[in-house]
């Protein structure tokens, strides 16, 4: 068996347009990992018989396309055009789109091949991936002998990613879907700016916080990848139309002068010690790297979980409302209209899905608006201008990406608050539609992932994946991983 | 002109005055609908014109027809109001089998356009309307309820075509004013090209608010809703039974619950749909696929310039330029395409002629044929040529009646049918000799009694010779030449 999965996405390419290996070589490795991997269960579709037509149509004369060739499964929140689209609920579970997802159909026209769709939590609710119709994911790694939680919603993407069951993917981020499983797998998780990538054919939770972005087995793929999936998209209103950037080409690891910001309010209670070392050790990182660190103040940061845990499902209440039963997806039936939609939503819906429509229900009802929503979005002003006065000073703001390493299962499942706890370092970037970057530095103790966050200015993608570049390059993290499953 | 207004309800022990505010819904004229690119096209086949976005399918987005934005801002300088710069568009949450989204898109909190007034022209005097807000949002599809035994069936062509939802202040008085008021918004959209006003395709049809209150109080009594009412005479009807309705419970010392009505048309009445206790709680809230709207002042201003002349003005220009009474120049510009048609018809012929032409007998054969001025049998050039017969003394008026007539059947030209049919008014004053000649020959004991002072019988002579010559006979040359032959 040859080992061609190991490679990153920039080295995959790299390799078929020299001709080293051919696309179906690479194929044919992912394709062997994934038969052996279904223990983590990593893939709600697996296209691998369609992929291998596909490949056979691939010229590799085509020097021009950026992903020549890479095998790449999907989170299951992109509607791919004949192939079925879950969302992991067991509403969509039958549900094929006719249409292609404006993100993906990016991928595909620079010559990547679609080989599966991948599990996440069900509408992309929860921080653990427990709450899929489809199962737990399954973390490739391990505490010992007990097996831990991928994190969420992301959490199939991450551990395909970690385990090299795909070259890359895509995931979606709404409070930190993307990073905090990319930080409990050893991966590169980068949430983009809110508006630089289209939401078009994207399964909506809550449409001002979702946002499409690349996850990566390292910073130059993350990149590369961003360069692919960005751009304006007139199908989407709240798409936004700037110059297109070149985060690959541009990518420079020299921060000498660059001013980083290190957030008070971030040093949360009972943050557990190894998170507040991996911090200074990232200060330390910088300041060596020749960046300049100064102490910012994010005052209203501690308001950001409640203001997001309003907000998220207020609009996902109302997003949700169209699995009705009546067009397509899941349908039970019922004496009249009534009993129809619900049966339908109460069996068709798991239990998180069902809470956050009931929370956001009752926050936008007569009397409470007020009070809940319309004060949320107040907040979210604040918070947005914390970090607009704090952009003023520095380029680039530090934190951990997560309050701890990946947890077992069961561990928060009958407990929301610590559940929702998870998201707390990452929750405020998308209340600002700030970009946001997750890397892996070290392993603990235990041998798990521990991972810092940047965050950037609007539209700055580039700094913080230059940053994140020059981190990587001192840091050299490599996962460890014993592919125990196999 | 000049009565009194006079719509007082006489209940058993009291005189009512009835309150009345309108919401219309008005469909946009657009190809496309609000916020997709599918047709809107009236009758097509059920969900043939229903995009991704209109099934809202998952991950669908809408994304605003600009077109749409512009027929409401042109609706909105119609009727004289305020076009906001900045609106926003809210999600109306709601569960229905024909609404795919689960909510409607709509503008809650910052409609497009806010206050604006109509005037209507009432025989007591002019009576202005206030508008309260115009606002946008998308239509649901349609439920069909009576296609099977036990299953109903969903038609999503109408679902999300752009409607207008036009809010009047409580300022409408009587079922009259109402049916003016429609009438009014009709005209002003239809003027503009934003609305084609069809009440039967449903383009047009609104929800009808009504209070009822003592004659002098000062205060609103509790309103109940009517929603969806399609014709002016429903709605008309509608008024008249819920404010007697309300009437009669409020003389038993009962009191009216706010609450959501049907109209009957068979049975006349209108009976309760839900009480305010069972109202949807819609849970509005800013649509987050769609940022605000903002519009820039120049292009407002732009479409302002390029505004058509509305009923008002053209009403004003007709009585100046004209010279045409209020009444006259109401009738013949309610309508766009009958002021189009009185215009041209009196630039081509006589003013004068037009009006009484164009409001009698014109009108009359339309509605006795039941056509519409577009399609009417006699055309611009065809009613002019008619007129200038009749100013040029070539037929007489009563001869240009018949002419008239025979136009409805054959669509020709008056003066080929006058031609044909040997109808030209007779001038010849040696011809006119000869048959007044042998009227007074014939009428001898006439004559006498004229000349012994029996002066109307003058009327009787002038009535024979033109009798006499087939309705040929000028009048004028039959007066004169007779005036002399008994002197």
């Amino acid at each position: 068996m040859n080992n061609l999965s190991n490679l990153t996405l920039v080295e995959t390419v790299e390799g078929i347009k020299s001709k080293k290996f051919s696309p179906s070589e690479v194929l044919s490795s992912y394709e062997e990992r994934i038969k052996r991997s279904k223990k983590l269960n990593c893939f709600i579709s697996e296209t691998l018989d369609q992929a291998k037509k596909e490949i056979k149509k691939i010229n590799i004369g085509q020097n021009n396309l950026a992903l020549l060739g890479a095998p790449i499964a999907v989170k299951d929140l992109f509607c791919t055009s004949n192939v079925k689209t879950t969302a992991s609920s067991k509403i969509l579970e039958n549900f094929v789109p006719t249409y292609e997802s404006t993100v993906t159909q990016k991928l595909w026209d620079q010559g990547a091949i679609l080989i599966g769709k991948l599990n996440c939590d069900e509408f992309a609710m929860g921080s653990s991936n427990e709450t899929s119709y489809f199962g737990n994911v399954i973390n490739p790694y391990k505490d010992g002998k007990e097996t831990l939680v991928p994190g969420g919603s992301s959490g199939g993407c991450a551990s395909a990613v970690s385990a090299n069951l795909t070259v890359a993917t895509v995931g979606t981020d709404t409070g930190g879907s993307i990073r905090q499983p990319a930080a409990f797998t050893g991966i590169v998780g980068l949430k983009p700016t809110y508006g630089r990538c289209s939401r078009w054919g994207i399964v909506a939770f809550a449409s001002s916080l979702d946002q499409a972005g690349p996850m990566t087995k390292d910073i130059k793929d993350s990149a590369l990848l961003l360069e692919v999936i960005a751009g304006f998209d007139s199908k989407d209103s709240t798409s936004i139309n700037t110059n297109s950037s070149f985060f690959f080409k541009n990518l420079s690891k020299q921060i000498k002068g660059l001013n980083v910001g290190i957030p008070k309010e971030y040093r949360v209670d009972n943050m557990p010690k190894e998170i507040d070392d991996l911090w200074s050790e990232g200060i330390k990182i910088l300041e060596n790297c020749g960046a300049k660190i100064h102490s910012i103040s994010l005052p209203h940061t501690k308001y950001a979980l409640p203001t997001y845990y309003i907000i998220a499902p207020a609009e996902a209440s109302s997003n949700l409302a169209r699995y009705d039963g009546v067009r397509y997806g899941h349908r039970e039936s019922g004496r009249d209209l009534i009993e129809m939609y619900e049966n339908t939503r109460s069996r068709g819906f798991g239990d998180e899905v069902k809470r956050r429509i009931l929370i956001g229900t009752y926050v936008l009802s007569s009397g409470y608006y007020d009070a809940y929503y319309l004060k949320a979005q107040k907040v979210r002003n604040l918070i947005k201008k914390d970090f607009d006065d704090s952009f003023k000073k520095v380029d680039v703001i530090l934190t951990p990406s997560t309050p701890s390493a990946a947890f077992k299962f069961g561990e928060k499942k009958d407990d929301p608050i610590s559940m929702y706890l998870n998201d707390i370092f990452t929750v405020t970037a998308n209340l600002a539609g700030l970009p946001a970057l997750s890397l892996p530095i070290k392993h603990n103790s235990k041998n798990l992932p521990l991972s810092l966050q940047l965050i950037g200015r609007p539209f700055d993608e580039q700094t913080i994946l230059n940053v994140g570049y020059a981190i990587e390059q001192e840091v050299k993290f490599k996962r460890s991983i014993s592919d125990w499953w196999m | 002109m000049n009565k009194d207004f006079n719509y007082f309800l006489q209940g058993e022990k009291e005189k009512w005055e009835v309150i009345i505010g309108l919401e219309v819904h008005a469909q946009i004229l657009s190809n496309a609908k609000l916020f997709s690119s599918s047709s809107t096209k009236f009758g097509a086949e059920p969900n043939c014109q229903v995009s991704l976005i209109d099934a809202a399918m998952p991950g669908m987005l809408p994304v605003i027809n600009k077109f749409c934005i512009e027929q409401a801002i042109k609706t909105g300088l119609g009727l004289n109001a305020k076009i906001n710069s900045f609106s926003v568009f809210d999600r109306k949450n709601y569960f229905y089998a024909d609404l795919p989204q689960g909510y409607q898109i709509s503008q809650y909190k910052f409609p497009i356009v806010g206050e604006g007034e109509v005037l209507l022209d009432m025989s007591y005097g002019t009576k202005k309307i206030g508008i309260e807000r115009l606002h946008l949002e998308q239509d649901a599809g349609k439920s069909l309820h009576d296609q099977d035994p036990t299953k109903s069936f969903i038609d999503l062509n109408r679902s999300g075509v752009a409607l207008m939802e036009i809010v009047s202040k409580p300022d409408l008085r009587s079922p009259e004013e109402v049916g003016e008021y429609i009438k009014k918004i009709r005209s002003i959209m239809r003027y503009l090209e934003t609305c084609d006003g069809n009440m039967e395709e449903g383009s047009l049809r609104a929800d009808v608010n009504i209070s009822v209150r003592k004659v002098g109080d000062k205060s609103f009594g509790t309103r109940c809703e009517i929603k969806n009412v399609n014709s002016i005479k429903f709605m008309q009807q509608a008024i008249e039974f819920e404010a007697k309705r309300q009437i009669d419970l409020l003389e038993q010392g009962k009191s009216i619950d706010q609450e959501t009505r049907l109209y009957d048309t068979k049975k006349n009445e209108t009976r309760s749909m839900r009480s305010k206790e069972d109202a949807h709680d819609y849970r509005y809230f800013p649509d987050p696929d769609l940022l605000p709207l903002e519009l820039e002042n120049s292009f407002i201003q732009k479409i302002k310039n390029e505004l058509p002349e509305l009923p008002d003005q053209k009403k004003d220009r007709f009585i100046n330029e004209y010279r045409l009474s209020n009444y006259e120049a109401a009738v013949l510009i309610a309508d766009k395409e009958t002021a189009d048609f009185f215009e041209k018809v009196a630039k081509n012929s006589d003013v004068k002629l037009a009006t009484t032409w164009i409001m009698g007998d014109f009108f009359a054969s339309l509605n006795k044929l039941q056509k519409s001025i577009s399609n009417s049998p006699i055309t611009v050039e065809n009613l002019a040529s008619l007129l200038n017969l009749i100013k040029t003394n070539i037929i007489s008026g009563r001869i240009a009646k018949e002419v008239f007539e025979m136009m409805l059947l054959d669509k020709r030209d008056p003066k080929i049918i006058v031609e044909e049919k040997g109808l030209i008014q007779q001038t010849d004053v040696k011809e006119i000799e000869k048959i007044i000649d042998k009227v007074l020959m014939d009428n001898q004991d006439k004559v006498t009694e004229y000349k012994s002072g029996k002066v109307k019988l003058f009327g009787f002579f002038v009535g024979s010779v033109i009798k006499e010559s087939k309705g040929k006979a000028n009048p004028g040359v039959v007066n004169d030449l007779l005036k002399k032959k008994l002197s």
